[in-house]
């Protein structure tokens, strides 16, 4: 034995120590559920990556409640607002309720620089569950309870600061996240099923219908895809409403999205229908369909699930390349890239840095897509020895 | 090997016949023709043009005829080296692209040599010494990287290059050799200038090598014939380079080919960003303006590039390695 391999061994023998206590249990009386739980459980970085999605989820399902503002008000004298400050001490030093000055804008008389000051002659709080803009709620209910924010609108909270018509960047960017977050599900699941059914049909018939589709395949994904996305993108008649631009957007993401599924897809079926035990079960007489219930499906959708975590970032990123360079999505409607399309000029960044903050959300969240794709695959086999 | 490379340049064929396709029909996508969109500028510039000019316009690009001629003709042209007209820069494409096209290879190629020179040695060396700090901090870093989209690492670069370095916007040559012809000078200050440029595009390339190379070296350093080469007295350096890495290095030169698209791409998107003098903002303009032979001749030359690049790269490794070359590996 290699000292590699008493290492290794070490790891494995320490694994299972682990995982009985944490269970409980012996490791072979678990079912395969248990361990795939566990071994998931075990991944510190996958366990933080789903927490932040579903808190980024949360924030897209509730967006009208959890942004301060109307992401479309425009606060007049407030263009370019730096972010608000918060403070949580008073001017003697004592700890207080969280609060913030009404930032002032003063132009220096000879450079006509402009800076900004604090106001402190008056302090505004931060209230929670404040009344403010109406909005109706996912369309329905209309509401103006908001989860924070701050009630005289002559002294506006730019958490996040505000953007060149002085609307509140914050409230862009959570309202943002209900297309830019929904739009890799959506594209996902086009592809999915796009992928399905080809590389369904690939593998299931083989032969020359396996051929084409394994050569069309090949032929999409030599082309860069940015320049054949640019190329389909422009070809979105420009008087279209903005839902069916998002619906072509996402039809775009999926024309090469599909191929890597419906690659692991036949791949799978392929590798699966020679299987020992699918072998065993046909010959004990089962038939088809009970086989892909039950044997053939369980080992199959917990790959295809990590293969659908991992492609969402891809198609997260696609739509906010394409929309910065406004070639997707388009003003009015709010998507991280189309906050983002106001950054592209680097003197307008080194001027408002944060107008850059949007693409920290997207860095976040594909990050923790990787993450938790990444759990999910070390955890859809829980057999394998890796630590 | 001659019968290898017969067999993968007639598979490439049919490729580039689909890719000439698509192209042609991101031409034809665009609601109402490109003819319409130019006779409206001209109009509405002033220019007073017949219905006559109209026709013999449109007799001139053969839009009068069916969909394949049409086809027909654009491609035979194109093959012979004449892609049309621009219709924004009223210029010759062939004048426009010619070196964007070369600028756009060199900072795409000069990425991919350094994902390799970068992560070949950190990949093998998190191997040789796994689960210490240095592993560690290289993996997590792969981690970050691998998800990191590069558009948005260049302009975060920017920011900070703006803010703390006082440089100014990309751009791929200084000023003083901004059209001077071609010296040695001016290549050297070329090099210069990408190697910022190359290192954003590589970023999930070096990430994702780093993870391939360490994996397949772990792989291979359990095996008994490293040990064999350990009891016969090498020196562990040797005996690691020697035989394990040559092993290790096969998955990775392999994937060049799946490298190149993305390079490609992500250079097109980093470039605008960027602002440099390559394809990706003269794409974008072109598929803004409805320059449609411009854009396609772009799309159908980058795509092009791309397959032949794979074709390379795959006939490099077949020379290198005697189981491609007989079909042993798939």
């Amino acid at each position: 034995m290699t000292t590699q391999e008493m290492q290794q061994a070490e790891v494995k023998v320490e694994a299972e120590a682990k995982v009985e206590e944490l269970s409980g249990r012996s490791i072979r009386l678990l079912t395969h559920r248990q361990l795939v739980l566990l071994r998931f459980r075990k991944n510190r970085l996958a366990l933080v990556g789903i927490a932040i999605l579903v808190v980024f989820y949360l924030m897209a399902i509730f967006c009208e409640f959890i942004a301060p503002y109307d992401p479309n008000r425009r606060f007049q004298g407030n263009v370019h607002i730096p972010p608000t400050r918060l403070h949580m001490r008073t001017a003697e030093g004592a700890l207080t309720a969280p609060f913030y000055y009404k930032v002032e804008r003063k132009t220096d008389p000879k450079t006509f620089e402009r800076t900004y000051g604090e106001d402190t002659s008056r302090r505004y709080p931060v209230k929670l569950f404040v009344s403010g803009d109406k909005y109706a709620q996912w369309g329905l209910i209309p509401l103006d309870i908001h989860l924070f924010g701050a009630d005289d609108p002559t002294a506006p909270l730019f958490l996040f600061g505000a953007d060149a018509m002085g609307r509140d960047l914050l409230s862009r960017i959570v309202y943002g996240s209900r297309i830019s977050l929904s739009i890799g599900l959506v594209g996902v699941f086009t592809s999915l099923l796009i992928g399905l059914i080809l590389g369904g049909v690939s593998g299931y018939y083989g032969g020359m219908v396996d051929n084409i589709v394994q050569r069309i395949i090949e032929l999409i994904r030599s082309i860069p895809t940015i320049p054949l996305w640019m190329g389909l993108a422009a070809a979105l008649p420009p008087n279209w409403p903005q839902l069916r631009v998002y619906l072509g957007i996402t039809i775009i993401l999926s024309f090469v999205g599909w191929t890597t599924l419906a690659r692991v897809i036949r791949g799978k079926f392929l590798a699966l229908r020679e299987e020992d035990y699918v072998l065993a079960a046909l010959q004990a007489g089962a038939r088809p369909a009970f086989v892909i219930r039950e044997h053939l499906l369980p080992s199959f959708m917990s790959y295809i699930l990590v293969h659908l975590t991992l492609a969402i970032p891809g198609m997260i990123i696609g739509e906010t390349g394409l929309s910065f360079l406004g070639l997707g999505l388009v003003a009015p409607t709010i998507s991280w890239g189309v906050l983002l399309k106001d950054a592209q000029k680097v003197q307008e960044v080194a001027l408002h840095p944060w107008i850059l903050l949007p693409a920290i959300f997207v860095l976040v969240t594909v990050m923790a897509f990787n993450f938790f794709g990444d759990g999910l695959r070390d955890a859809a086999d829980p057999y394998s020895q890796r630590t | 090997m001659r019968t290898f490379i017969l067999k993968r340049i007639l598979q490439a064929i049919p490729i580039l016949f689909g890719i000439s396709i698509i192209a042609f029909a991101i031409i034809q996508l665009p609601p109402g023709d490109y003819l319409t969109t130019y006779v409206n500028n001209l109009r509405s510039q002033g220019d007073v043009i017949g219905d006559e000019q109209v026709k013999a316009l449109e007799e001139q690009y053969g839009l009068n005829q069916p969909l394949p001629a049409q086809y027909w003709k654009w491609i035979s042209n194109f093959v012979r080296g004449e892609m049309g007209q621009s219709f924004y820069w009223n210029k010759p494409v062939n004048t426009l692209i010619g070196e964007r096209i070369a600028l756009s290879m060199a900072v795409s190629l000069f990425a991919l040599i350094l994902t390799y020179s970068i992560a070949i040695p950190i990949g093998l060396i998190s191997a040789t010494r796994q689960y210490t700090l240095t592993d560690n901090v290289f993996t997590v870093l792969a981690f970050i990287g691998v998800g990191l989209p590069s558009f948005l690492v260049a302009l975060v670069l920017m920011y900070f290059g703006n803010r703390y370095l006082g440089l100014s916007a990309g751009g791929l040559f200084s000023i003083e050799y901004l059209d001077a012809p071609w010296s040695l000078a001016r290549a050297w200050d070329l090099l210069k200038h990408m190697v910022l440029p190359a290192l954003i595009i590589g970023i999930s390339g070096t990430a994702g090598t780093i993870r391939v190379m360490r994996a397949t070296t772990l792989d291979e350093l359990s095996r008994p014939y490293v040990e064999a080469a350990r009891a016969r007295g090498l020196r562990e350096t040797l005996a690691v380079l020697r035989y394990p890495v040559r092993v290790a290095l096969n998955p990775i030169m392999s994937t060049i080919g799946w490298q190149l698209p993305a390079l490609v791409s992500g250079e097109v998107l980093v470039s605008m960003v960027l602002g440099l003098p390559t394809c990706g903002p003269l794409l974008y303009t072109a598929l803004i303006t409805q320059d449609m032979f411009l854009a396609a001749s772009f799309i159908m030359i980058l795509s092009a590039l791309t397959v032949i690049g794979t074709l390379l790269s795959d006939i490099l490794l077949a020379w290198i390695d005697p189981r491609i070359r007989f079909g042993g590996i798939q």
